[in-house]
């Protein structure tokens, strides 16, 4: 495998450096050269969450020379629970002054550079030229093909890795003879089909296992040694703990990396990815009641009925003595719904039962109301004793 | 019977099963049979108009489908099918 980087004489290593990373410089396969290739190269991560903790840990501790990190999101408690980067004492700090803190600590060799910004086709190609090669740790469909047509149009290698509960893919992209993101996922599913990770979980140590086979990756292309994942599809299987490949192809009407590429230019991927303006589809029309409301007809009672469209161990967590329909299994418990009474859907964040209230409307019910902000809404302002998830 | 392997956004839709066996020639004939089993996965593989959606990516064995016969592809007894959806999360 080609190297990315030069060993550059300006990255010869001091005593205590050569002292570091003895554990390196004794095998060939890095060796002297392999390290001053490491030192000189400039790495860029997108993201400092899941998969951008063991990223940028294990970076900084191999003796990347430049490390630069994209994000603008601050530490919350539910993301302790795999963003190893952060602590108890980081929640309510800004990610990237939480990150900073550990990688200096772990090499003050590290020349890092923090960018607290929203990755966009604004500032994406000015940033990624500064870099030889762009790690993606995004957790969003419109960022994951920014960073994909501008690592093509940049021309640098895209280190890619996802995750959903228990299963991760990996691979590289956009190198200059091996396939694109958009050569295997031409189109992005529509908004809603795939639930996100704070809908659908994940295992926590799951973004410490893609993101270091990120990390690894990473490391071969500066090193230039070893089998790429070029051309390959990576599947991570947690719970059978299985590791299979997948062949992948260099698309040639690609419409970014094939031979006549219709996108020449950074697009607008919220737009594409057509969730533009619609966050929350059709919020904005469906009938809904605020928490405080139903507090109010609770405390009157009123005859009304609560509708838990959340799945049966989001129930377990938490409930406001709802009926439980699952909102995938809506169309089908149907009947066991009253249309004549008044019907209040909730969910964890009112998304899934605003689709609910959408479907029984449809279905004829009038009196069907969505409960805005579902029951995290009702543990903010309702019933602080509630637990949040 | 060749099997097909269910991602796990989309075993919601086959009663949790990550692998269902389906008896079929093609690619085509076992997605249909897939999709007659657990009529739910419909709308999350095809469109309206019955075509397999562009972010479904369908291999066999190791091999993407569309760069072998796309659905006319034939199948053998040990063959895998899997179903390879796109998925976003990380920092999350």
């Amino acid at each position: 495998m080609p190297t990315l980087i030069e060993a550059n004489p300006a990255a010869a290593l001091s005593n205590d450096e050569i002292l570091r990373y003895s554990r390196h410089l004794i095998m060939p396969e890095v060796g002297m050269e392999g390290q001053q290739k490491l030192k000189a190269a400039k790495v860029l991560c997108i993201g400092a969450g899941g998969l951008g903790s063991p990223l940028a840990l294990y970076l900084t501790a191999a003796g990347v020379g430049t490390l630069g990190i994209v994000d603008f999101d601050v530490v919350d408690y539910t993301n302790l629970q795999r963003q190893i980067i952060h602590s108890t004492n980081d929640v309510g700090r800004k990610k990237l002054d939480s990150a900073a803190e550990k990688l200096t600590a772990i090499n003050p060799f590290l020349n890092l550079r923090t960018f607290e910004t929203k990755l966009t086709s604004a500032n994406a190609l000015e940033l990624f030229r500064e870099f030889d090669i762009i790690a993606d740790g995004t957790d969003n469909f419109p960022t994951r093909y920014l960073v994909n047509d501008a690592c093509v149009l940049t021309g640098k290698p895209n280190v890619y890795g996802s995750i959903f509960r228990f299963e991760g893919q990996a691979s590289v992209f956009a190198t200059e003879d091996g396939p694109c993101y958009r050569c295997l996922y031409p189109e992005p599913p529509p908004p809603g089909l795939v639930p996100s990770c704070a809908e659908g979980g994940v295992l926590g140590i799951l973004p410490g296992l893609v993101g270091v086979i990120q990390a690894t990756e990473t490391i071969k292309l500066i090193l230039g040694q070893g089998d790429s994942l070029i051309g390959r599809l990576l599947l991570v299987d947690a719970l059978g703990m299985k590791f299979r490949e997948l062949k992948l192809r260099k698309n040639p009407d690609c419409p970014v990396c094939g031979k006549n590429p219709t996108i020449t230019q950074l697009i607008d991927y919220e737009e594409f990815c057509g969730i533009r303006g619609q966050e929350e589809p059709g919020a904005n029309d469906i009938p809904s009641i605020s928490v405080e409301g139903l507090k109010k007809k609770l405390d009157a009672k009123e005859d009304i009925f609560i509708l838990d469209v959340r799945e049966p161990h989001e129930y377990q967590i938490c409930h406001l003595n709802g009926y439980l329909i699952p909102v995938g299994d809506l169309p089908k418990r149907v009947n066991e719904l009253d249309s004549s009474r008044e019907i209040i859907a909730h969910c964890k964040m009112g998304g899934r039962s605003a689709k609910a209230v959408n479907f029984l409307r449809r279905s004829g019910f009038k009196k069907v109301y969505n409960l805005t902000g579902g029951i995290t809404a009702w543990a903010e302002k309702i019933d602080p004793k509630m637990p949040k998830y | 019977m060749p099997q097909i392997q269910i991602p796990s956004p989309l075993r919601q839709y086959t009663q949790k099963q990550a692998t269902v066996s389906v008896p079929a020639k093609t690619v085509g004939d076992a997605l249909a049979g897939l999709v007659s089993q657990h009529p739910d996965l419909k709308r999350h593989l095809y469109s309206d108009d019955g075509k397999l959606r562009a972010f479904v990516n369908v291999y066999v064995n190791d091999e993407d489908m569309r760069y072998l016969e796309k659905e006319a592809t034939a199948l053998n007894d040990g063959d895998t099918i899997s179903i390879v959806p796109s998925i976003a999360g990380g920092s999350c």
